[in-house]
């Protein structure tokens, strides 16, 4: 099924249960964002460009594999707007319109290491696994 | 029969509303334009303790789906107690209104205090929506017919 | 038989662009009793005055109805076009077919059937109305100001300058409040003490002024023009006619732990205390929870070097009862707890200050005597971090919803004063939008940042980190689309503030509606400013909503005429809407006079002629005067005798029928 821009935008509101006209463009979710430098389309950026119906851009955006699910931006937004729902929203997304890209739990041995932390297993999970 | 019945549907409610709160936050409510139900017809009384529960049974006799009570918060009272006394009153009648034949939700009492225009256009669609679901009230004097 | 006329207003295209006037005028009409009905664009107006005037001279109305706005806006304007027109001002009934109709309704149908109804429902209440007749009661010349900071001071001199007695209640032990603790005010950098002190002092000096300090109000009773209220005097420990204010018994007092409230916690003070050198009174109180004399019971130095004699450790508290025509609520404001707020670090690092600590920093009566310096190392910071909007415009639970208004002026203030005396500090300022709208705020704040090479950065902090003995400072210019990292010395914080706590507790005894934000609420949000709904009480300062100093003076004065304007009344007009007891029906059962708020009804023994039959009765008297009208009574009478005169359980009944019908 061919959506619009506009109904995407939908969607991902919709999907990720987030009204994007609640927020105030303070930017600090893209300031708690561990991640913001690995981003090219920022937290904050999310948030208005699903406002302004530009989905094509995040969903060939490398920021939604970058996002770690740590939910700072969630957890410290002001105005309760959510932006990791929504970069879960889009990638679910893009996920879905991709088929079939597990990350089977018997892989996860392999990849595992002293160094790798607990949440960017969890995190793996909601990226690779729908 | 019963389905048609229900689209057709337009309750009748009936708010008391305190001058010095309730009416005010509905007054608030008008002017930020929030709007709610047409089915809801406001009655001012000066305070939550005027509303004699004789009015509310008075107003199932003739027709009404619901009736809500609206007051000042509890401490807030213009008269400093009135709405205390509402509260119990209430209570007591609500405790006896299912024998009389009147569904519990079709009654309810809450505090609105001027300031809050939006909590008064919320409670007006939440409660209308109830008596929606409730249905058209079986009248008190339609009880007496139909006893068998 | 009543002869009601109805008048539907147009209110321009308010109510007539979703209700169909005309029909309401038809419907109206065919109501039994109405007599004559009609429609005009603005029934407020002179000219629609004029047509109800008219119609009631020549169709001989006995009531009226008019379809409009809100009662609580016209009702009494309607009234005196009757009264003008030669009928008792209480026949007149107001159907709310604007806020409570066409405001709220988008379907014409809808909205003008709902018009409709609501006409019958006045009608149906007007028919059965009587005329009343307005008593009178008493002004007590006496007005009291509750809080004795700059918006308390200013409202009582104003009144007393207008010849009229106050007193002013505070609750610390000198009045100042807020202000008193600046160092410097926007946008003209006046010291704050250099202009608060002399209005302190002419207050304190006003023969028509008395303060209570270290007071509280515990009991208030009564109503406009006639209130009563118990001032407790919280025991000072010191008699303030011997004490001479010679500070020796603060300088001597052995225990010196307790955190001075004065400097936000920053410093400690000694257990008998005055907050700040300029207090007034200059009169000391002994905190006993700290001193060592009420802990173990040995002690005493303040009373052995008290040349004056002043130290009483007997004192207790005193209430005092007073009547006043009038209350002024000026109690202020605090700012918000930050213990939600981990990401900021403020219960961590003592480098990390609210802005209303950096005021006492930067005092020179402060605890650093003015010179800027970490809490943490008391070393000079090389660079500072301001944070703005911590805890305002937040839809969290951790803070509040609107915005706190004065933060930015006084960051932008912070900023020039430390790179003007400190030109070698960084400053940074970090802000989501900069709101300067008064008269030089503006260009104040474009001064910070071009004279004074403040860096603004547009976007919310995210993260403050201890980093050794710095600050790490994690955030994003939006404006660069970059991120931020940035080692810092100090960071101060643009904490919220929120109404004084102790203001739910006023408000409750005040019966004066307040705000779930704890903001006491004006009758009218743009018209009637600074009076509560409640008759006789008026709102001072930021108690009413945030507030800069400017505005609270110009509000302080204004509820200061509002309050010589009800003083200067020789009686007040009171309420006809009162209850009446039909002693026929009476069976002196006391029910009414056990819920009676007001003490208004009693019991008398009176020879009654019940149908031809004399006999004495125990019957219930209302004394006029003293209701209020709540109605309380109407509805504890067990044999309806007690009914509400313009509310009567017939006019309610009616208009629920008509709701009804």
């Amino acid at each position: 099924m061919h959506r619009t821009e506009k109904e995407q935008a939908d969607l991902i509101r919709e999907i990720s249960g987030v009204d994007t006209r609640k927020c105030m463009k303070c930017g600090k979710c893209s300031a708690s964002c561990p991640a913001y430098d690995e981003m090219d389309i920022r937290p904050h950026q999310f948030v208005s460009y699903v406002q302004n119906g530009d989905v094509k851009a995040l969903l060939e955006s490398k920021s939604i594999w970058k996002c770690l699910s740590c939910f700072a931006c969630l957890e410290r937004c002001p105005r309760d707007v959510k932006p990791a729902k929504l970069i879960e929203a889009v990638r679910l997304m893009v996920i879905r319109q991709r088929g079939e890209d597990y990350l089977s739990p018997n892989e996860v041995p392999e990849l595992l290491d002293e160094e790798l932390p607990q949440q960017l297993l969890a995190s793996a999970f909601r990226k690779y696994r729908k | 029969m019963q389905v048609e019945k229900t689209q057709e549907f337009r309750p009748k409610i009936v708010a008391f509303c305190c001058n010095w709160c309730s009416y005010a936050g509905a007054d608030l409510a008008g002017s930020s334009r929030l709007s709610y139900p047409a089915d809801v017809k406001i009655i001012r009384v000066p305070c939550s303790c005027r509303v004699n529960p004789m009015f509310i049974l008075r107003a199932f006799q003739r027709g009404a789906d619901g009736v809500i009570l609206c007051g000042c918060h509890p401490g807030d009272c213009h008269y400093t107690t009135g709405n205390y006394y509402a509260r119990r009153r209430m209570t007591l009648l609500f405790s006896m209104l299912d024998y009389l034949g009147v569904e519990n939700g079709r009654t309810r009492v809450e505090w609105v205090s001027a300031a809050e225009g939006v909590k008064f256009s919320a409670t007006m669609n939440e409660f209308v929506a109830k008596i929606h679901s409730l249905g058209e009230n079986v009248r008190l004097e339609d009880l007496r017919c139909k006893r068998d | 038989m009543q002869r009601i006329g109805v008048f539907v207003c147009h209110c321009g295209s308010n109510i007539a662009a979703t209700v169909d006037v005309a029909r309401v005028v038809e419907a109206a009409a065919k109501e039994p009793g109405v007599v004559h009905a009609e429609d005009y664009a603005y029934m407020c107006s002179e000219a629609g005055q004029l047509k109800i005037r008219e119609a009631i001279k020549e169709k001989n109305l006995t009531g009226i109805v008019v379809c409009s706005c809100s009662p609580r806006m016209h009702e009494n304007t309607f009234r005196q076009a009757a009264e003008r027109a030669g009928i008792n001002p209480y026949m007149v009934e107001i159907a709310n077919i604007r806020e409570h109709c066409s405001w709220i309704h988008k379907d014409m149908e809808e909205a003008t059937e709902k018009a409709v109804i609501l006409a019958r429902a006045a009608i149906a209440k007007v028919t059965l109305n009587a005329p009343l007749q307005a008593g009178t009661s008493r002004v007590v010349k006496r007005a009291l100001v509750i809080g004795g900071g700059i918006a308390g001071i200013q409202t009582a001199l104003d009144i007393a300058d207008a010849g009229y007695e106050v007193d002013i209640v505070e609750k610390t032990p000198s009045i100042g409040g807020r202000m008193s603790q600046l160092d410097k005010t926007f946008p003209t950098l006046d010291c704050s003490a250099c202009i608060l002190t002399p209005k302190m002092v002419e207050a304190a000096a006003h023969e028509k002024i008395h303060i209570y300090t270290y007071s509280e109000v515990e009991k208030v009773s009564g109503f406009v023009g006639d209130f009563t209220v118990d001032i407790r005097k919280k025991a000072r420990s010191v008699d303030m006619s011997k004490c001479t204010g010679c500070g020796v018994c603060q300088e001597k007092c052995p225990s010196k732990k307790a955190p001075s409230e004065f400097n936000r916690g920053l410093n400690t003070r000694s257990a008998i205390y005055t907050p700040f050198a300029q207090a007034i009174p200059n009169v000391p109180v002994i905190d006993r929870e700290n001193c060592i004399k009420f802990k173990t019971g040995k002690c005493g130095v303040c009373a052995k070097v008290c040349q004056a004699g002043a130290i009483d450790y007997e004192q207790k508290d005193e209430i005092v009862t007073e009547n006043y025509g009038a209350i002024v609520v000026a109690t202020g404001f605090d700012t918000i707890k930050l213990d939600q707020y981990d990401e900021y670090s403020y219960s961590t690092s003592p480098d990390v200050i609210t802005s209303l600590e950096l005021e006492r920093i930067m005092n020179a009566a402060g605890p650093t005597k003015g010179h800027l310096e970490r809490m943490s190392d008391h070393k000079p910071p090389k660079s500072m971090v301001f944070i703005q909007c911590v805890g305002s415009r937040c839809a969290d639970k951790r803070g509040k919803s609107y915005c706190s208004k004065i933060c930015c002026m006084y960051t932008a203030k912070h900023a020039m004063l430390i790179r003007d005396k400190y030109p070698d500090v960084e400053v940074t300022v970090f802000y989501i939008d900069v709101r300067t709208p008064g008269k030089n705020f503006d260009e104040f704040y474009r001064r910070a940042v071009e004279e004074y090479g403040v860096n603004y950065i547009k976007g919310q902090v995210g993260k403050v980190a201890e980093i050794g003995d710095k600050l790490l400072v994690q955030g994003v210019d939006l404006i660069d689309n970059k991120r931020i990292l940035m080692e810092t010395d100090m960071v101060v914080l643009a904490t919220a503030i929120e109404p004084n706590p102790d203001v739910r507790k006023i408000a409750t005894m005040l019966t004066a509606s307040i705000d779930t934000n704890n903001f006491l609420t004006e009758s009218h949000a743009k018209l009637r400013p600074v009076e509560s709904p409640t008759a006789g009480i008026f709102l001072s300062g930021v108690c009413q909503g945030p507030k800069d100093i400017p505005e609270t003076v110009a509000q302080a004065g204004a509820a200061a005429v509002k309050v010589v304007g009800l003083l200067a009344k020789d009686h007040l007009v009171t309420n006809p809407c009162v209850a009446k007891s039909d002693e026929l029906l009476c069976n002196g059962c006391s029910s009414c006079e056990k819920v009676c708020p007001y003490g208004a009804i009693s019991y008398v023994e009176k020879e009654v002629n019940d149908h031809g039959i004399r006999e004495n009765r125990r019957v219930a008297l209302v004394n006029s005067a003293l209701c209020q009208g709540c109605g309380a009574c109407t509805v504890a009478c067990p044999s309806g005798a007690m009914d509400l005169q313009g509310f009567s359980n017939r006019q309610i009944l009616a208009e629920v029928d008509a709701i009804c019908r």
